[in-house]
């Protein structure tokens, strides 16, 4: 299984340029609202034609502008999952199912097919229902096993979770990995959530304004997002510029703080990152601070503090905090390792 | 009781409600795809019967079928002749009921959620199965709307049928046309009976769609 996609396309706000070749099973690219990730998986599927560039899935090209190329998308056996899912309104659950084998729906293999991805999805029972009478999680799934009878060479989700609430959301995530795990396709997901990427995804990407930023294996990503989007896409609170005074010393002027590292700092560093939950008081580097307020959320405190040398006008810093590790009195110095440090450019 | 006008009506109204029916969504269909500026001039070309006086569309008729004129003088080397003939009634509740039609097909296009085409392509199904199968039924309302007022417009059509057809019984008389003609002629009796006639037909039709409409959810 392979995906190469190498296309421009002008939006109204900005120039769609995605460049990547994906090859795992799961693979996430995470962007904004209005980043360009829908736009860039209707090109995939031949929804959406690029201005220029290149498509190539399973080595067959789908997509080339050059050589006048662009397969029909009922042609290009690419699956497409809908953030609505996009039901049929006036076919039921089987005949949504059966609806790509309708030619050929009587063949005891297309029956035995359907009745093997109606019990994999657990759709038993709910046959015969129409879409607006069954719940969020089955209308997904027939959708899903909608997409699974037509046999795609390779599934595009479109935010699948996105109109969930959340206790279903992760329910569903769950069932739907396993499914896809099974099915054994290759999986391309677009999502604006960086937990369903990282619960989801063997290789991730991060699209800002229609650039492709970053893309490498999910769990690298998350450990070293690179840039100061991706850092932010992936959920860390505290970014900020840096300066390098030498190789190995940092100073971030905003904290009023500086740090002398151990190993040498890459040149094109100009901000670092901090995740919220990486604060403590038994650091590599502690530093004297001082509380400015907070939130409760679920099962963690949110603590705002500044650093004792903070600028003025810069904003607080977040620390997140789980009950079970909160103490009585807050410390008074506080710090991050070394190896929490994410450097950004 | 001569039954002819009935039968005509009905007649005209059914042909050209099915002609109507494939050209509005024919027509709505390559409108709502095209861009703005063309759409728009568009849409008022193909909504003007609508907001006309029904004469001013016979006028129009007459101007382009008359007998005299060159397409009409044309169709007439092949014996066709839709002035002061009953096909001629067809020819004008086309143009009439049209609009409506149109524009209610067009709403029902605009608002329906092309995810549904999009997902039925990458399914590999055919455009036409897409539009028959799946875009059709999900705008059954709408397109039904649409056939009920169309259908009901045709068969009450009488100012561009009278300027082009005229009235001659048992040939191109129509309900409307032989309630104005029996009413101006002082036969108040036939006048009311082709009016109950005409109310007994809507009465129907409406009821027929709530039925059918009923049945479908």
């Amino acid at each position: 299984m392979s995906l190469t996609v190498r296309i421009r396309k002008k939006l109204s706000h900005f120039t769609l340029a995605a460049d990547f070749s994906a090859d795992d099973h799961f693979t996430c690219l995470l962007g904004a609202s209005g980043s360009g990730k829908s736009m860039l998986l209707k090109c995939i599927a031949g929804l959406e034609k690029p201005d220029e560039g290149y498509i190539e899935l399973n080595g067959k090209v789908l997509y080339d502008s050059e050589k006048k190329i662009d397969i029909r998308p009922q042609d290009r056996n690419v699956g497409y999952l809908f953030q609505n899912y996009a039901l049929f309104p006036n076919m039921t659950v089987k005949e949504n199912i059966l609806v790509s084998r309708h030619k050929d729906r009587n063949l005891p293999e297309v029956k035995d097919r359907a009745a093997e991805l109606i019990s994999l999805l657990q759709l038993e029972g709910f046959e015969d229902k129409y879409p607006n009478r069954i719940s969020g999680g089955q209308q997904q799934r027939t959708a899903l096993a909608r997409i699974m009878m037509s046999d795609p060479g390779i599934l595009l989700l479109d935010e699948p979770f996105a109109a969930l609430d959340a206790n279903l959301r992760e329910k569903l995530q769950m069932e739907m990995k396993d499914v896809l795990a099974e099915y054994g396709q290759q999986v391309i997901m677009v999502t604006h959530d960086r937990d369903e990427a990282y619960r989801m995804s063997d290789a991730a990407g991060v699209l800002k304004e229609g650039q492709l930023i970053v893309f490498k294996p999910t769990r690298e990503l998350f450990a070293n997002p690179e840039t100061v989007t991706a850092a932010g896409m992936i959920g860390c609170k505290n970014i900020v510029p840096v300066q390098i005074q030498n190789e190995n010393e940092l100073s971030v002027p905003s904290w009023g703080i500086r740090m002398t590292m151990t190993k040498p700092v890459p040149l094109e560093t100009t901000h670092i990152g901090i995740k919220a939950h990486h604060f403590g008081n038994n650091k590599d580097y502690i530093f004297p601070v001082y509380y400015c307020g907070g939130m409760e959320d679920t099962f963690e405190h949110i603590i705002r503090f500044r650093f004792q040398e903070q600028e003025a006008g810069s904003a607080d810093v977040w620390w997140k905090l789980p009950y079970a590790q909160t103490p009585d009195k807050l410390p008074d110095e506080i710090g991050f390792d070394e190896k929490d440090i994410l450097l950004l450019h | 009781m001569d039954w002819y006008p009935l039968w005509n009506s009905l007649r005209i109204a059914a042909i050209s409600c099915v002609i109507v029916f494939f050209l509005g969504i024919f027509l709505a269909q390559k409108v709502a795809r095209l861009p703005r500026a063309l759409k728009g001039i568009l849409d008022v070309i193909l909504t003007l019967p609508l907001v006309l006086p029904p004469t001013v569309c016979g006028y129009f008729l007459l101007l382009i079928f008359g007998a005299r004129r060159p397409l009409g003088r044309l169709l007439a080397t092949y014996g066709v002749s839709f002035v002061m003939s009953w096909p001629g009634g067809v020819l004008a509740s086309i143009l009439v009921a049209f609009p409506l039609m149109y524009r209610t097909a067009r709403g029902a296009f605009e608002s329906y959620n092309k995810d549904l085409t999009s997902a039925g392509r990458t399914l590999g199904l055919s455009d036409l199965y897409i539009f028959w199968r799946i875009q059709m039924p999900a705008c059954k309302q709408g397109i039904l709307a649409g056939i009920v007022l169309a259908f009901a417009r045709a068969l009450g059509e009488y100012g561009a049928t009278s300027m082009l057809i005229g009235y001659t019984p048992g040939r191109t008389a129509t309900i409307s046309t032989t309630v104005y003609q029996m009413w101006r002629t002082g036969n108040d009796v036939m006048a009311f009976r082709w009016v109950l006639v005409n109310v007994a037909i809507s009465a129907v039709v409406l009821l027929t769609v709530n039925m059918l409409e009923k049945r479908n959810r």
